[in-house]
Parts: C-alpha cells; sequence; structure tokens
C-alpha cells in the first residue's frame, strides 16, 4: 500500500488537520508520502518532515500553487498520484475542493468525511447529518478519501522524513485569485481547540458575543456560532459549527442560547463533554448535554466568567 | 446565457431520520420529501441572475425515478424556465451522477451551472467539483456571492478561514452555500404556471455512461446515541461538576 495525503497548510506552517490524516493513513497502512504544495512553502514542508509516520514528502512549490485554486492543485495531485493506492486530504474546505475533482480526473469514487477506517478498502462515514453511519468498501484502484481530522488523534513529531522536490507547474488556467479576508484571531482554531464554547440566537446580537470572550480566554476556548447567529450577522461565517459548518470534537464544548438542531448537533456531538446553557427547559439541546443550566444566558455568563 | 441548475430530491431536512433495521439504509417510507435545501438556493440564484438581465434561460436538471418530477415541478414555480428529467430507478454516486451531468452540459452548452454544494442526506459534497473536472470548467465551491463580470464570474467562497474570492473564465460550475440567498416562496399563480413549463424525460441509460458505482455500502447504522446528563441548579454547580466530576477545567 502506498499513501498519498495532500498537506493542509498556509506556506508558512503546517496544519493540525494534517497529523489527524496521518493518523487515519497509519491506520490503513502502507508507505506515507505528504504531498505540500503552494508557493514560498518550504517551511510548511519542513515541518512535514518531522510528522512521525511519513517517509517522504514532496514538495511543489510553485506560484501557480499558493492560493490552492482547486483547478491547479488537483492537476497537480491526478498526476503525482496516479500510481499510490490512496490518496488522501482532511475534510476542510480546501480538501472537499479539490479532493473531488482529482477523484473525477482519476475515474474513481471519493469517499466523504471518514470517521474510522475499517480496513485498507473498507471505511467508516456520516450520513444524514450522522444521522446514520454508513460502512462502505471500495473496489476502485485508487481510493481517494477526505478524512474527519476531528475524528482522529494527530500523529506526533520527531521525524525527519527527506524533502524531495516536485516541478511540475499545472496552470488549468480558467481560475484566478483575487482576494481572501481571513478573519484574524488569538484565540486557538475552532477545529483544534480543546474546549470550544459557542452562541446562538439566543445571543441576540454581535456585541453580546462579547459575553463569551471572558470565559474563552480563562479556558484557552475558541469560540463558535450556531448557523442562526451567523445568518442574523452577529458573527463570520467560519464560527459556524454544524452540518455544513465546522465539525469539532473537543474536550468541552459549551452551547449558549442555542436550541439543539439536528444541523447544530452534527458538528459538534462527538465532543467529550456538553454543556447547555439554555433558558428553555424543553431545548432539544438538554437531550444531549452532560451538564444542563436552565437559566437566563444574559445573567449566568458574568457569573461563570467570575468563578472561572 | 443559458444557467443549467442540478437539483436533488431529498428527504425534508426537519425529519428526523431512521436507520433501517436491517441496516441496509435509512428507512424513506411515507417520510416527506423535498427539493434539497442547497439545490433550492442554486435555482434561487439561478432565477435571480436572469432577472437582473444576466441571463436568458434557467434549465433544471435532476436524475432518478419518476417522483424526482415533483422537485422539477417545485423548481419551475421557483422560476425555472424548462426541466430536464433525467430517468433512472438506480441508486448512483457523486461520480455517475457528475458523468450525466458531464453529457447533458454538452448538450445544452450552458454559459453557467449552478448546484447545490452538498445533498443534506448523502452529505458527499462532490458532484460539483467532479463535473467541473470532467468537462474541464473552473469551480467556485461554496459560494456566498457570484457576480458575472467580462464574461467571468467572481466567486466568494466560504472557506475555514474566512472568506476567498476567485474569478473564473465561463463557462464555469458554481456550488452554493446557505449564505448565498434566501429562497423564495412560491406563489400558487407561479405553481399553477409550473405546471405547463416543459418537462423532457430522457432515459439515463441513453447517455453510454456505466451508472453502476465501484463502492458498495456494507452496512448502514444508527450513531452510538448520547445519554442525556443531568441539570445543574447553578453556575458554582457547574464549575464544580467540570472541575472534579467531568474533569475538563
Ligand atoms: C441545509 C441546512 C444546513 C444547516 N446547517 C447548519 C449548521 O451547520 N449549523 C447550525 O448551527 N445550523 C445549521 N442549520 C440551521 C438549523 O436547522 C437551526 O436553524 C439552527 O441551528 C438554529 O440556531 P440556534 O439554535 O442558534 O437558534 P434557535 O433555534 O432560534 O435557538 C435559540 C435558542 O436560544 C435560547 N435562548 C434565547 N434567549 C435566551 C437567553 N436569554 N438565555 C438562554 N437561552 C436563550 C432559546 O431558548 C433557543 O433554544 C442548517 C439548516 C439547514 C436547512
Amino acid at each position: 500500500m502506498a499513501i498519498l495525503i495532500i498537506a493542509e497548510h498556509n506556506n508558512l506552517s503546517l496544519k493540525s488537520e494534517t497529523h489527524k490524516v496521518v493518523q487515519a493513513a497509519a491506520a490503513i497502512g502502507g508507505d506515507i508520502t505528504l504531498l505540500v504544495a503552494g508557493f514560498n512553502c518550504k517551511a510548511a514542508a519542513d515541518e512535514a518532515a518531522t510528522v512521525a509516520g511519513v517517509s517522504k514528502v514532496l514538495l511543489a512549490d510553485n506560484a501557480v500553487y499558493q492560493h490552492q485554486l482547486a483547478e491547479n492543485i488537483a492537476a497537480l495531485v491526478t498526476e503525482v498520484g496516479k500510481d499510490f493506492s490512496h490518496i488522501l486530504a482532511p475534510a476542510t474546505t480546501s480538501g472537499k475542493n479539490f479532493l473531488p475533482r482529482v477523484a473525477a480526473m482519476l475515474d474513481v469514487a471519493q469517499i466523504s468525511d471518514v470517521i474510522a477506517i475499517e480496513s485498507a478498502d473498507t471505511f467508516v462515514r456520516p450520513i444524514y447529518a450522522g444521522n446514520a453511519i454508513a460502512t462502505v468498501q471500495s473496489s476502485d484502484r485508487i481510493k481517494v478519501l477526505t478524512v474527519r481530522p476531528a475524528a482522529f488523534r494527530a500523529a506526533s513529531d520527531g521525524n525527519s522524513a527527506p524533502i524531495e522536490a516536485v516541478s511540475a507547474a499545472h496552470d488549468a488556467g480558467v481560475s484566478a485569485f483575487i482576494d481572501e479576508e481571513l478573519t484574524k484571531s488569538e484565540r486557538p482554531e475552532l477545529s483544534a481547540a480543546r474546549v470550544v464554547i459557542s452562541g446562538g440566537r439566543g445571543m441576540q446580537n454581535g456585541e453580546n458575543f462579547a459575553l463569551l470572550n471572558g470565559i474563552a480566554d480563562k479556558l484557552g476556548a475558541a469560540i463558535g456560532a450556531s448557523r442562526a447567529a451567523v445568518d442574523a450577522g452577529f458573527v463570520p461565517n467560519d464560527m459556524q459549527v454544524g452540518q455544513t459548518g465546522k465539525i469539532v470534537a473537543p474536550d468541552l464544548y459549551i452551547a449558549v442560547g442555542i436550541s439543539g438542531a439536528i444541523q447544530h448537533l452534527a458538528g459538534m456531538k462527538d465532543s467529550k463533554v456538553i454543556v447547555a446553557i439554555n433558558k428553555d427547559a424543553e431545548a432539544p439541546i438538554f437531550q444531549i448535554a452532560d451538564y444542563g443550566l436552565v437559566a437566563d444566558l444574559f445573567s449566568v455568563l458574568p457569573e461563570l466568567e467570575q468563578q472561572l | 446565457m443559458k444557467i443549467l441548475v442540478p437539483v436533488k430530491r431529498v428527504i425534508d431536512y426537519n425529519v428526523k431520520v431512521r436507520v433501517k433495521a436491517d441496516q441496509t439504509g435509512v428507512d424513506l417510507a411515507n417520510v416527506k420529501m423535498a427539493l434539497n435545501p442547497f439545490c433550492e438556493i442554486a435555482v434561487e440564484e439561478a432565477v435571480r441572475l436572469k432577472e437582473a438581465g444576466n441571463a436568458s434561460e434557467v434549465v433544471v436538471v435532476s436524475i432518478g425515478t419518476t417522483a424526482v418530477q415533483e422537485q422539477l415541478r417545485t423548481a419551475l414555480a421557483l422560476g425555472a424556465d424548462r426541466a430536464l428529467h433525467i430517468e433512472t430507478d438506480q441508486h448512483l454516486d457523486s461520480l455517475q451522477v457528475a458523468k450525466l451531468l458531464a453529457k447533458v452540459v454538452a448538450q445544452e452548452q450552458p454559459g453557467l451551472v449552478i448546484l447545490g454544494k452538498q445533498a443534506i442526506d448523502s452529505d458527499n459534497n462532490q458532484t460539483g467539483q467532479m463535473l467541473a473536472a470532467l468537462t474541464g470548467m473552473g469551480q467556485g465551491t461554496f459560494a456566498s456571492k457570484v457576480q458575472l463580470a467580462d464574461g467571468k464570474v467572481l466567486v466568494t467562497r466560504e472557506i475555514d478561514g474566512g472568506l476567498q474570492t476567485v474569478a473564473l473564465t465561463l463557462p464555469a460550475v458554481v456550488s452554493t452555500d446557505l449564505r448565498l440567498n434566501e429562497p423564495r416562496y412560491a406563489s400558487l399563480p407561479n405553481i399553477m404556471k409550473a405546471k405547463k413549463k416543459p418537462l423532457d424525460v430522457i432515459a439515463a441509460d441513453s447517455f453510454g455512461v456505466t451508472l453502476s458505482s465501484n463502492v458498495t455500502v456494507l452496512k448502514v447504522a444508527a450513531p452510538a446515541s448520547r445519554q442525556g446528563g443531568i441539570k445543574v441548579e447553578s453556575v458554582a454547580e457547574l464549575v464544580d461538576k467540570l472541575k472534579h466530576e467531568a474533569k475538563v477545567i
């Protein structure tokens, strides 16, 4: 078995999702190659070389890969990956963007959002917003998978795998990067945080999200939101947790003023401990919360911050 | 310019799904079905582009049994002009769907394809990207804004870190995210009008595409259910439990 993993990075450093995918690949078993495609991304490749279990890092350092445009990355991965038995990427917005394109170019299926590896050809994935769990087997010559990072532990560091340059420069010529508005935050990333505190429609407006800040600071938490809170413009889209937002599985998830719609639960119900704060004792979120506090969030949030 | 909008019939998003006792799938008998929410947003976006004078025709297409005609009529009631039903009883995976859609693209020659980023049943998030690959088009996935200008489409995409805007040469494929627009409700007169709009039926096997997939579903199980916990009476009790019982803070 030869497994190719497309590393997630921002040209400067490797993202922790990559470590999780390496862990999934280790469960498949076989030789693991990491592909770092980007521009001026040598530092990310150096980091990739330290991930335990990786036998080689391929570095495709070219301006055409700078912004991870799906058309260019997919052409590269299709070429580099054609002799591998498995091609994996994290189920992030980047992996979800280019990997189905790779699968189609290789004329094989993609198995999305894998949460467990049963064997080299059998994988487990959630469907229906996580309300059903499918076990699927693929007889395709190359198995193309996106891996849900929240479902795997991170591979450790301490390796020093060789780095090999890949010169292929693929520019499909049909797409161009215009600009990017990245949310700046000093807090840990949602998908990597040990504690997540999320606010919903019950927060009433964006200013009130400040009530979560002090608590997040004390707990080293990331701040998330329900779709209702994002749609209402309280907070930006990258904070959305759920079926169509980010999938998180922290040690502690605190849902504040969130009712617990299935689409929201799909993004957080694998958290180790769930706390719900909601003034409605009948809110569905309480059915899955380990600790529920029926209370007005505006009175208990300041109290919670103070008592931590 | 013509816009092609592929749509899918799925379980209504409010329905709580149940896994069949024999673990072969999800029980869909007598369950309310609907247009996939992301597809509805795709139809709305296409209709808005037409209303703004940026498109001449909106064609919707769906693949499946005769039942999908219900969702095609819904799309027609929302403002699409014409529908194509690619008929098959077979369950298809994304790659096969994308291959059929690529044939439709070759026939219809749309200037833009807009479709939902994922169907809420299979949750695959693949078809648009695969269609773009098979037709050699650029792709603007997870769109929260779509603008046409100078033979290009500018797509603002929802990405993990925030927003990214790309420019794609037309024809291109755009997949919709939830915040792209808020779909209208079909008015009664429009529902009546939709009944008279053209809907052509084409057999899926007439396209010369292999419809079988190399992926087999071995079983579909219910997720591990989570036990509801306890209610605490105060913030002090909550903090105490988190520290000493759950030991997470
Ligand atoms: C295709 C599709 C995909 C979706 N994807 C997602 C997704 O990824 N993520 C997601 O979150 N949603 C998603 N949704 C939306 C989902 O169905 C719900 O509408 C949404 O999660 C509701 O958000 P909410 O709980 O914040 O709001 P509401 O359901 O309105 O709940 C607000 C809660 O706040 C409580 N509250 C109000 N005031 C206070 C107060 N002062 N103190 C304490 N509690 C208070 C209320 O009792 C209520 O329970 C999706 C929907 C669709 C159709």
